[in-house]
């Protein structure tokens, strides 16, 4: 126990680590900020200023309109050709309608907690699992190169449960950060629909779900740190991890996806990450193959395959697993040098 | 007396496609007696890093066995870690935490009382300076962060990697004074250095380590004593008759070399008999000195890592045990 209270307290005096949090913070409260500025409500006052500003925009487009036939009608007086310009019969059969002005157009924005928290959940994820990946990487690799992983061992000379050790503080540091701050972040752009959007049919069914995205957030950010952490530990420096990253990104969302589609395989992108993170947020992705139509005439429905998040979840269970156990038997097998 | 660190036949071998086979340790013996201050020597790359390491569970050995303070290791180093006190090769330590931070956290995962870290603080002068952060300390300072660290447990066991390493001739003599006021107070300080006059001073026995093996052990006086060859210094008050002297001795079975104005003699074992025999022949000594060795001279003699003008000594060139006036050709990298 000793040893996990003092991993955690050397976690929590890390510059990166501060500097980070204060950076993650300082992102998300930005969006949050910008975000409560775009969006209005809809107040009766609002609704009347649109629907007000839609019948004058329907009335100037009926002047302009008639103010056209009379154009038109004088031109064809003078002999001209007037199809062109304005159209058969001078367009008399174009008169504007009210319903071409609808009033929502007029609207300005208002954020509807129902309908757009789940992609938020999504941003909060994306910035914590960067957040995650950083300081998972660099509390490890920083240990290894700077020399005090080899100190930690002459004190504590069971190296699995060293690095289990510091692992367990740097998913529960994760999982205190990702729980605060995805507190706070709900709690923001509930507030922001409460007072500048609209939060009408929020029911227990709508937070289960939105409960049911953060733990998949959680679970995202959890993997992400400890694939991080694990790759560090594997190359004994945090850049280890870091450009497993760019390369596993660069492979992944450029290099494959250009090889497949040169191999012309069906639904290539089903190698690619991003596919199953996609997935994984969304519950499902549908990949279509668009050539499976190229040589069907007359209507066609192009194929489908259906990406869930439980394919997500084995796609990324599996690789975290592989990382974890190389970095855990590397710990063991390999001299401290 | 009892045996604190045990160390019989201990091997370490590195394969690499590139490099072959070489072996780090070869069948390495060392004992260190309880309340000791033993002095661990090598030259770079015999292997004493290594067996550091290999003693402390850093690396796996391939063969032989070790123990520390009665405990058979690497199985038992989790029961006797809390009793070894050890820095090895260079201080390392996290660059953006303080020495407090440092030794804070250290005795935090080692169950150490807090108020231990101000002592240690204290012990080694860092008290004024614990409130900095190590990226702005001096290699000294650190040195002395490392001594620190390894002195937290209050161990029965200290292991040092030369801990004087980057300290001024103040720091340098506090260390030695440290060692023995330890050793003293019943510490058992095991001490890897290149500074031998240091060696020499504090140390009660010595172990000498080259490409892997054991080439020499025992109370410091005992190894200048096997490897003085009992020289003596002689001059006469004629030194037209050191030519007579030089003769006369040689005929007597000592080994002569001359020298312009004095004779230097080997393999004397009593100094009064060359009086004697020179006085008997009305040849009369003005000096007659033994040559005292140093520690850095049978370090260089036992391992063959004396300076030849012209030769530029590789590393893997010292001497290996059982194959006299053979600069070795294997073994010694990783060490």
């Amino acid at each position: 126990m000793s040893l996990y209270v003092t991993e955690l307290r050397r976690l929590a005096k890390r510059r990166l680590t501060r500097v980070m949090l204060v950076l993650l913070v300082l992102g998300l409260t930005g969006i949050v900020t910008a975000f409560a500025f775009s969006s209005h409500k809809l107040s009766p006052a609002v609704i009347a200023q649109a629907q007000a500003e839609s019948d004058a925009n329907f009335r100037d487009a009926v002047k302009d309109w008639e103010r056209s036939i009379a154009d038109c009608d004088a031109a064809k007086a003078r002999g001209e050709q007037t199809e062109d310009r304005y159209g058969p019969n001078c367009g008399r059969d174009w008169k504007p309608t009210p319903e071409m002005f609808d009033p929502k157009w007029n609207l300005p924005y208002q954020f509807d907690f129902r309908a757009e928290f789940g992609v938020f959940i999504a941003v909060f994820a994306g910035a914590v699992a960067l957040f995650a990946f950083l300081i998972g990487a660099s509390f490890v690799g920083a240990e290894w190169s700077t020399g005090g992983m080899m100190n930690l061992l002459l004190w504590r000379p069971k190296r699995l449960t060293v690095l289990g050790t510091k692992l367990a503080a740097v998913l529960t540091t994760l999982t205190g950060v990702t729980v605060v701050l995805g507190a706070l972040w709900t709690l923001a752009f509930w507030l922001i629909a409460s007072n500048r959007g609209t939060t009408e049919k929020v029911t227990s069914g709508v937070w289960q779900s939105a409960g049911i995205s953060g733990l998949r957030a959680w679970g995202l950010i959890l993997a992400v740190g400890a694939v991080a952490f694990a790759l560090a530990s594997l190359g004994r420096h945090t850049a280890m991890a870091l450009g497993v990253a760019v390369g596993v990104g660069v492979v992944s969302e450029i290099g494959i996806r250009i090889a497949m589609t040169i191999a012309g395989v069906r639904f290539g992108d089903r190698w690619v990450l991003s596919t199953y993170a996609l997935a994984w947020f969304e519950k499902k992705w549908t990949l279509v193959d668009y050539r499976s139509c190229e040589l069907v005439q007359g209507e066609c429905t192009p194929k489908e395959m259906l990406v869930t998040w439980q394919d997500s979840a084995l796609v990324f269970g599996i690789g975290t697993a592989v990382v974890m156990v190389a970095a855990f038997w590397m710990m063991r097998r390999r001299d401290i040098t | 007396m009892s045996a604190v660190l045990e160390i019989e036949g201990l091997r370490k071998t590195y394969k690499s496609r590139r490099r072959g086979v070489r072996n780090a340790l070869d069948g390495f013996d060392m004992r260190v007696e309880a309340g000791q201050v033993h002095g661990f020597l090598g030259p770079n790359g015999s292997g004493k890093t290594t067996t550091l390491r290999t003693l402390l569970g850093l690396i796996q050995p391939d063969g032989g066995r070790m123990a520390i303070l009665g405990h058979e290791v690497p199985g038992a180093l989790p029961t006797v870690a809390g009793q070894v006190g050890a820095i090895v090769e260079s201080p390392q330590f996290f660059p953006h935490f303080s020495a407090r931070d440092t030794l804070s956290l250290l005795a935090g995962a080692g169950d150490v009382p807090a108020v231990r870290v101000d002592e240690v603080l204290e012990l080694v002068g860092l008290r004024d300076r614990a409130g900095e952060r190590v990226k702005t300390y001096s290699l000294g300072m650190k040195q002395r962060l490392a001594v620190a660290s390894a002195l937290l447990k209050n161990p029965k066991l200290l292991i040092l990697d030369e801990p004087a390493n980057g300290l001024d001739p103040g720091g340098i003599r506090e260390m030695r004074t440290l060692m023995r006021t330890l050793a003293e107070s019943g510490m058992t300080v095991v001490l890897s250095s290149h500074i031998l006059g240091e060696i020499q001073l504090i140390c009660d026995e010595v172990t000498i380590i080259s490409l892997g093996r054991r080439v020499a052990a025992g109370p410091v006086e005992q190894v200048l004593a096997q490897h003085s060859h009992g020289g003596v210094r002689v001059r006469l008050d004629a030194a037209e008759d050191l030519a007579a002297a030089a003769e006369l001795l040689g005929r007597a079975g000592v080994a002569v070399t001359r020298h312009p104005d004095h004779l230097m003699l080997a393999g004397v074992d009593k100094p009064a008999t060359v009086s004697r025999l020179l006085a008997e022949q009305h040849l009369y000594v003005s000096e007659l000195a033994p040559v005292a060795v140093d520690l850095e001279s049978v370090f260089l003699e036992i391992t063959a890592t004396a300076p030849v003008p012209g030769q530029h000594r590789q590393v893997d060139q010292s001497a290996k045990i059982g194959e006299p006036g053979h600069a070795g050709t294997t073994g010694g990298w990783g060490a």
